[in-house]
């Protein structure tokens, strides 16, 4: 019996596939990930997308309304405000990568190693992130530039650093959930190390909530990155970036709205994109889903 | 004849809120090369934790093993360092645990698991583990292998989830393979298949077996020698048939007679065991069984009766001897 049913399975269904399969069932999430796309391929084509050169000015157009050459008119200095979105995105997505790759690089770890051991280690651990939890984040960020000096790498590493207590927490309540199934003491059982548990069973299984918490901080990322490039603490000034742009148009707003409003609202609409396709994967992730 | 297994007075404990837990006090038993015994015993008496503790896998904290030698080829398990019990663990001695469903990690392909004691112990490159896990699905009888090697747990049923955590118990071709319950979670049918699977794999590869059940007739059927557990001591063994046409003790006369059997005549209702097990906690000081016992004497109560020959290697705890 066992066996007919074992040979009239379906083809092959992999697990990647079924949450794409999911994913693709919700208008919002399909919606958070064209907007994703479209602000990637912005990013990494953007030499090719834009109608100018960003950092070209003109003093004699400075503010020119939304034109056709200039659809999204030009700024203080005369650039082109399309280009400089375009190329922002550039900024926006290698930091939001970095912030990312260092919370989840150097928390995961953390929290993994401090579940798993348990005890002192977990204690150590948990105090330590406990300490960083206590700071606001954008504080430490602050607190960190001002230690480091401004500069596109320091934002990226203050950002960063502050997003490994987050990190760290997560994988620790799911290896907390995994470590005392079975198929971890069936591993031990056939001699498997504890490096070999950690890397084989426990961080494949603790996934999906950092890959939903790293899409939902990818927005927080950037978002936080703008701010700090409001405040004059990220980039340094000709580089097109959002944030700086947006502090460049403040004090233009009443004589000329869109050289503020658009970097804003591409602000705005890439962290809804990054939101949406975040909620939505949690979702398709969910394992009380799967049949 | 050497034996290939020897527990000496085996003692786990675990140590809870309410208190310290004897979950195995003091059992002792030999195995010889290619033999198979059969631990019996109901849910919580301690069979479990004797065979995790053979390989250290208890948790601790809370579980410590707290005194006893398990003497296997030669060397205490309990001595060597945690490198050389990781080379036993899979190698020399494997384990099948009770539920195919959560023994399997969801994420990995089967023939990636089935291999990882084979990368482990025997070093294997990629190409010849994935030819090995292929025999050994074979070996096993997973239709289709080549087809199936790739598949995911969750593709699979629960019996051949069973049949997977067989071919990874034998991979290295151990010594000993610990069975916890192996058939407990799958239904009755699929159970003989792969009572019968093992069976024939052990004795064809020459592997002693633990067969840790709570259900007598698999071990009528299975084993060459039976232990009978009951709050954490080992209160019969012997050769099965003999345990089972003669017990001596009167927990499995008890046990036995709550079974139905279909190789003896129908004699009107079966009788359970009256009560519940003791508290693990609070062991009553004499025989753990009296409360319970329909034999009892008044010396039960306060003497714990040893272990002592009634037959041909047949052991019994029981004060009263109940062949006379």
């Amino acid at each position: 019996m066992e066996e007919i049913f074992d040979k009239a399975e379906k083809p092959k269904w992999s697990q990647s596939r079924e949450v794409l399969h999911r994913l693709s069932k919700r208008i919002t999430a399909m919606i958070g990930l064209v907007i994703v796309l479209i602000f990637l391929i912005s990013a990494i084509f953007a030499p090719f997308l834009a109608l100018h050169d960003p950092l070209e000015h003109s003093l004699g157009h400075m503010l020119a309304k939304p034109s056709w050459d200039y659809p999204l008119g030009r700024d203080e200095l005369g650039r082109c405000i399309l280009s400089r979105v375009i190329y922002g995105a550039r900024i926006s997505l290698l930091i939001g990568t970095m912030v990312i790759s260092i919370g989840v690089l150097l928390g995961a770890p953390l929290g993994i190693i401090s579940a798993y051991y348990g005890g002192k280690v977990d204690f150590i651990i948990q105090r330590f992130v406990d300490t960083m939890l206590a700071f606001p984040g954008i504080l430490l960020a602050l607190t960190l530039i001002a230690m480091l000096g401004v500069g596109l790498a320091n934002v990226m590493i203050a950002v960063g650093i502050s997003t490994i207590p987050i990190y760290a927490r997560l994988a620790r309540s799911s290896v907390l959930a995994i470590k005392s199934r079975q198929f971890v003491e069936a591993s031990r059982s056939i001699g498997a190390s504890n490096f070999k548990i950690i890397l084989r069973h426990l961080l494949p299984n603790s996934l999906s909530p950092i890959i939903v918490q790293s899409t939902l901080h990818m927005a927080t990322a950037i978002l936080w990155a703008a701010g700090l490039g409001f405040l004059g603490l990220g980039i340094n000034p000709p580089t097109p970036e959002w944030g700086a742009m947006l502090n460049g148009g403040r004090l233009y707003i009443r004589v000329a709205y869109h050289v503020a409003t658009f970097p804003g609202l591409m602000i705005f609409i890439t962290v809804l994109g990054f939101n949406l396709l975040g909620d939505g994967l949690r979702d398709a992730l969910d394992p009380r889903l799967k049949t | 004849m050497n034996s290939l297994l020897r527990v000496e007075d085996l003692k786990t404990c675990f140590y809870t809120d309410a208190g310290m837990v004897k979950a195995v006090d003091g059992i002792s038993y030999d195995i010889q090369e290619g033999e198979t015994m059969g631990l019996v015993g109901e849910s919580g008496c301690g069979k479990s934790v004797s065979a995790l503790s053979i390989l250290r896998l208890i948790p601790y904290p809370p579980g410590k093993i707290t005194g006893g030698k398990v003497v296997f080829e030669g060397k205490d398990l309990l001595q060597i360092s945690e490198d050389e019990i990781r080379d036993v663990r899979g190698n020399r001695i494997a384990m099948i645990f009770q539920e195919p469903m959560t023994s399997l990690n969801p994420v990995l392909t089967i023939g990636l698991q089935i291999g990882e004691a084979l990368e482990i112990h025997r070093g294997l490159k990629r190409k010849e583990t994935r030819d090995e896990v292929l025999k050994l699905l074979r070996m096993v009888g997973i239709p289709d292998p080549e087809r199936r090697i790739d598949d995911y747990p969750h593709q699979f049923s629960g019996g051949m989830r069973q049949r997977v955590m067989i071919a990874m118990a034998l991979s290295c071709n151990p010594k000993l393979l610990i069975a916890d319950e192996p058939t407990t979670a799958v239904d009755v049918t699929i159970q003989a298949q792969l009572l019968e699977t093992i069976k024939d794999l052990t004795s064809r590869l020459g592997t002693a077996v633990i067969l840790i059940t709570h259900n007598l007739g698999v071990v009528a059927r299975y084993v060459n020698r039976m232990a009978v557990m009951y709050a954490g001591r080992i209160i019969e063994s012997g050769p099965a048939t003999e345990v089972y046409e003669h017990p001596r003790h009167p927990y499995t006369v008890g046990l036995l007679a709550s079974v139905p059997r279909l190789d003896k005549p129908r004699v009107g209702r079966l009788v359970p065991i009256d009560g519940q097990p003791p508290d693990l906690i609070r062991l009553p000081p004499g025989c753990s069984f009296f409360p319970r016992c329909s034999h009892r004497m008044q010396q039960c109560s306060m003497e714990r009766p040893e272990l002592r020959i009634v037959g041909a290697g047949h052991l019994a705890a029981c004060l009263k001897d109940l062949g006379s």
